[in-house]
This record gives C-alpha cells, sequence and structure tokens, in this order.
C-alpha cells in the first residue's frame, strides 16, 4: 500500500505538492515511486525557469520507463534538489523526504484544483 | 559456454605480434592519402591469431538468442523468421558490390526492382507513391511527417503545427513530431484502449484549425483494432488535417485491409518487421514511406542515398516467394496465433481487456498478484526454459505490461509448448516463489544489475580500464 501523507496536495499525475507561505515543494508521490520502480535519473530545471501549471517541467527515469513530471501549479523555480543528480535512488527510498524542486507560486487559487489525501487515496486506488 | 577461456573481450585475449587477417585483392589501385588525412598514431586493433578470433566469436554467438534458436515473441517488434532465401538473394554479388554512388545507367536492374517494390507496396497498402530513403521505422515517421509539414506550407497554411498521438502510442511518435517542429496534442483512450471520439471531437473543435495530422498505428498498441477509423479519419480531414499510419503494426493487416481504403494519407512501413529482414541490435533497418496521390511531390530530402537497398531485396524476396495469395494469410494467422495463446492463458494471466485482439496482446501481469512475483521475474523465468522474453513494462497503461506476439510463422506445436511454459511458471510463482524472483538460472549470466547499467554504463575496452584504475 503506498504512503500518502495528510496536509499535502496531489496531482493526477501522481505528484504532490507541500504548501510552506509561497513556496511550493514538489516531488513524486510514493504510489509514483513505486510503480516506476528503481529510478535511475531525474531531469531537473534551473533555478529561475518559470514553470506552469499543468505542463512538463522534467523527467523521471526508471529501469522500466521514462516518465515526464507535471507541474501542480505555476511558478518560478527557486531551488532543485542536487542531491539527486547523483543519487536519484533516493527517491525510491522516501519520495516525500525527497523532494525534487522547490517553486514560487504565482497563483495560490490553483491549489483548489488538485487533490487532498483522501482524494488521492482513493484516486490511487481507482488505478488498480 | 566455456566462459573461463572465451568469455573474455577479444582486447583482453590481444597478444603483440600476433596476426589473423588476410586483406582481399586490391581492385582499385594505390592512391596516396593526404597526409591531414592520415592518422598520426596506430589504430589499437587487438593482434589475434586466426583460431582466437573464431572461438571467441563462435562463443559469443552461441550465447545470443535469435528467431532462428528458438520462439521470440517480443510484442510490438514483430520477430518473424526471415526466410533463408532473402540472405541468399541479399548476397548475390552482383547486388552487394554496387556502390551508392554508381551512374545509373549501370544500375537498371536495381532501379527495377524497387519499382517492382514499390508497386507491391502500393498493392498492399491502398497508397500511391513510395520513398525508399528512411534508413528506419522513427526516421520514416519523420519523412512523413515533414511530407505533411511540406505538404500544409505549399498551401500557405503555416497555422498547422499540432499533431493529435493517442496516449497509447509508441513513444516514437511525439518525439517524430518534436524533431519535425511539431506540437504534440494527446488524446484520450476509452476503456477498451481504443481512441475516445468524444475527446477527438473536442480537440478537433478546439483547435482544428493548427491540426497537421494525426498520427495512429492500427491496430493500435494494444493489439486492438481501431474499429471507429473512419469516423476519426472524417474528423481529421474536414478540420483539415492528414491522416498518417504508424506501419508498425501492419502485419495483421496484411492481405486483410489497407490503410489507404481505411482513409490514411501518409504511411511508413517497417520492411524489417512486416517483410521478414532482419533486426534488433538497431538495424540494418528500413522505413518506406508510402502516401496519397498528389502527395509524392512533398517528399523532404532526408538522404542523398536511396536507403538500404539489401533490406529491400530481401523484403522483395519474401513478397514473392509467397505471392499475391499466400500473403494473404499472413494477417489472419498472425491474429490467430496471438489469439490462441491469449485464451490459453488468461485465466493465470491478467487480461485488462478481454475479447478479440490482432497480432498482439498484453496481460498487466499474474493473476494472483499474492506472490509478489512480478512481471519481471516471469519474463526472467521464461529465460530459463528457453524462450525469449516477451516486451515487457509496455506499453504504460498497465503497471505490470506483459506484451506477447508470436507472429504468424510458429507452429501449433510451440505454441503449445510456450503456453505450457506459462503455466508452469504461474505455477512455480505459487509453489516456489523465491525460484522465479531469483531467476535466470540457466543462463551463461544469471540476473543482470539494471539499474547499475543505466546508472554507469560503460561501453569500450578503454572505459573499462579507466574504470578498473579508479578502483
Amino acid at each position: 500500500m503506498a504512503k500518502v501523507i495528510e496536509g499535502l496536495f496531489y496531482s493526477e499525475s501522481h505528484e504532490y505538492l507541500k504548501v510552506e507561505g509561497k513556496i511550493g515543494i514538489i516531488g513524486i508521490t510514493d504510489y509514483a515511486q513505486k510503480a516506476l520502480g528503481n529510478v535511475v535519473y531525474v531531469d531537473m530545471p534551473d533555478v529561475d525557469d518559470d514553470v506552469e501549471a499543468g505542463t512538463e517541467f522534467g523527467a523521471v527515469e526508471s529501469v522500466k520507463a521514462a516518465s515526464d513530471l507535471i507541474s501542480p501549479v505555476s511558478g518560478t523555480v527557486i531551488e532543485v534538489n542536487e542531491s539527486l543528480e547523483d543519487a536519484p535512488e533516493l527517491i525510491n527510498q522516501d519520495a516525500y523526504e525527497n523532494w525534487i524542486i522547490k517553486v514560487e507560486m504565482s497563483d495560490i487559487t490553483e491549489l483548489n484544483k488538485l487533490m487532498d489525501a483522501t482524494a488521492y487515496e482513493a484516486f490511487c486506488e481507482e488505478q488498480k | 559456454m566455456n566462459n573461463r577461456l572465451y568469455g573474455n573481450l577479444i582486447f583482453e585475449l590481444s597478444k603483440e605480434g600476433r596476426r589473423g587477417y588476410s586483406l582481399p585483392r586490391n581492385h582499385v589501385g594505390n592512391y596516396e592519402i593526404p597526409a591531414s588525412m592520415r592518422r598520426t598514431k596506430d589504430a589499437e586493433l587487438p593482434a589475434c591469431d586466426e583460431l582466437t578470433v573464431v572461438r571467441h566469436y563462435t562463443n559469443l554467438s552461441n550465447n545470443n538468442f535469435g528467431v532462428d534458436t528458438g520462439f521470440y515473441p517480443l510484442g510490438s517488434c514483430t520477430m518473424k523468421y526471415n526466410p533463408k532465401i532473402n540472405e541468399e538473394m541479399a548476397s548475390l554479388p552482383k547486388f552487394q558490390n554496387l556502390h551508392p554512388l554508381q551512374p545509373d545507367n549501370t544500375v537498371l536492374g536495381v532501379k527495377a526492382l524497387v519499382l517492382f517494390l514499390e508497386q507491391a507496396l502500393c498493392t498492399l497498402t491502398g497508397l500511391a507513391h513510395f520513398t525508399f530513403k528512411p534508413y528506419a521505422g522513427a526516421h520514416g515517421e519523420l519523412t512523413g511527417l515533414m511530407t505533411i509539414d511540406n505538404y500544409h506550407r505549399s498551401r500557405g497554411d503555416m497555422a498547422r503545427k499540432k499533431v493529435i498521438v493517442p496516449d497509447s502510442a509508441h513513444g516514437t511518435n511525439p518525439a517524430s513530431a518534436a524533431v519535425c517542429g511539431l506540437e504534440v496534442v494527446e488524446v484520450k483512450s476509452m476503456s477498451d484502449g481504443t481512441v475516445d471520439v468524444d475527446d477527438l471531437k473536442r480537440i478537433v473543435a478546439e483547435q482544428g484549425d493548427e491540426i497537421a495530422a494525426m498520427m495512429m498505428t492500427n491496430p493500435n498498441t494494444l493489439g486492438l483494432f481501431e474499429k471507429n477509423i473512419p469516423e476519426i479519419a472524417e474528423l481529421i480531414h474536414n478540420c483539415g488535417g492528414l491522416m498518417y499510419y504508424d506501419g508498425a503494426n501492419l502485419n495483421p493487416m496484411l492481405g486483410v485491409c489497407r490503410p489507404g481504403d481505411m482513409g490514411f494519407d501518409v504511411m511508413h512501413i517497417n520492411l524489417h518487421k512486416t517483410f521478414s529482414t532482419p533486426h534488433g541490435g538497431g538495424g540494418p533497418g528500413a522505413g518506406p514511406v508510402g502516401v496519397r496521390e498528389g502527395l509524392q511531390e512533398f517528399f523532404p530530402f532526408v538522404s542523398p542515398y536511396n536507403g538500404n537497398f539489401c533490406v529491400m531485396m530481401r523484403a522483395c524476396a519474401y513478397i514473392l516467394s509467397l505471392g499475391a495469395e499466400q500473403i494473404k494469410n499472413v494477417g489472419p494467422l498472425a491474429t490467430l496465433n496471438a489469439n490462441y495463446i491469449k485464451e490459453s492463458l488468461k485465466d493465470v494471466y491478467e487480461l485488462p481487456i478481454d475479447g478479440l485482439c490482432c497480432h498482439e496482446f498484453v496481460f498487466d501481469g499474474l493473476k494472483d498478484k499474492s506472490t509478489g512475483v512480478t512481471t519481471m521475474d516471469v519474463a526472467k523465468r521464461l529465460l530459463d526454459y528457453g524462450y525469449h522474453a516477451p516486451t515487457i513494462y509496455f506499453p504504460l497503461l498497465f503497471h505490470e505490461s506483459l506484451m506477447i506476439e508470436p507472429t504468424e510463422n510458429e507452429s501449433k506445436e510451440t505454441l503449445d509448448s510456450f503456453i505450457a511454459v506459462m503455466r508452469k511458471i504461474a505455477e512455480e510463482a505459487k509453489t516456489h516463489p523465491d525460484e522465479v524472483k531469483s531467476a535466470p538460472h540457466n543462463t551463461p549470466i544469471g540476473r543482470v544489475d539494471d539499474v547499475l547499467a543505466a546508472k554507469h554504463p560503460i561501453v569500450t575496452y578503454r572505459a573499462m580500464k579507466n574504470d578498473e584504475m579508479k578502483d
């Protein structure tokens, strides 16, 4: 059973968003990590790049497949998790601890389109 | 195999001063190579005697698995048997020693053969013209999309820069569109795996003026025939776009129906799949592109040469040895074989979309998932029993995809033994799960570390030496 954390926002493409003020911390969920299998490469944007809700900002590559990362919100990248460059497997160890990018969000209302933990759990159940 | 003596790299077997080669007679005379083009130091080639070289490569080839060795049900790849007559024809010295820049009037026989192949492909696909320049399927996709782009530009219709691709499509489709400078719009699949026509209607209503083309594979990636194809073609044509047929799954259609009759305007054919020329390991392939009458003037310049001619010869040999009547059996037999396997295994493997398939189908892993045995484990265990693994973890629509394509060539006995082994593995997953999870056990190399291979690939001898020095 994949881990889902209360208080985070979730997208249908299995990214999570942790909100700290105007800052959004984005990663892939435990469900996504399990489905992908061993992650071997994470393609991340650069700091100061703009991301747009619903569009691709990078990719996660596993031994099974390469999968686009879709941003749950719009904004500007303020930090990328550089430790994933050398150790992408951290995502498999703990997907919530090992976030991918931090963005300064430009439109807080976009959060309304995302799922909460309960809705996401039900969504994952449906996928089976 | 003798791993101890011959499992080494040829570079490791090298001993200075050994020689095992003889050069062919010089047919072209002696020419001075300009100093600027000469190497400054010797190439680092291995030095071995002939016997060592023969044993080395013969032992390596014994470790290989090919369609000549055993059943190779690699879904989506159409690993059909390559009849030996194809090789005989392609090795005729008068064809083999041609030069790509030879004057036209010295290769009239070759041109006649290409023309024959073009006519045969037109007859089989319902299209009017083919270009043979593309070297493989993805190159064909790019050539086809460039043809479509040229066509729209020629009419001054510069806004058509979007290509509709189903979410179940092969990854090459969006990749080719991107390389061609076109934007991909994804259309959803319905629960039965076919294109969601309502979603397509929405896309056409919103962005119809910008649609350059729709790319489709029919039957689709799940081996299912797109029943709504006339309606889809009409929707795209009415909005001003063209229909592109990805020939990846042409095999089951052979002799049954034709992309041209389904409303497709442009297509590529993987000669190396449907027309039985060798493939795997990167080629040589051939991806000729066919078009409806009038579109041939928009073929782009993608190569100064005329494609992989020896591959084209093999395709000609295949078509001619089957003949117009026998070739009609290819599609139906491929379809029958796939359905026979599917129906014989669906009680132990999860079949997400039930019903008739075409040349291939997809299981979503074992039916009983409680054992923890995954699709990867089943694939590895098949190697122990002497079968090539099916395609796994593709398509991405399911988590445990196991994609099986037997092709038309296999006898009922082969299919029955494969089915028996697949059932045996399903049983082992319950009784000896650890044996399946640690498979393969009977191969020269056990379970490879694919994470390490992906993260830290060492593909040259020099890189291997450097790596050893670091340790």
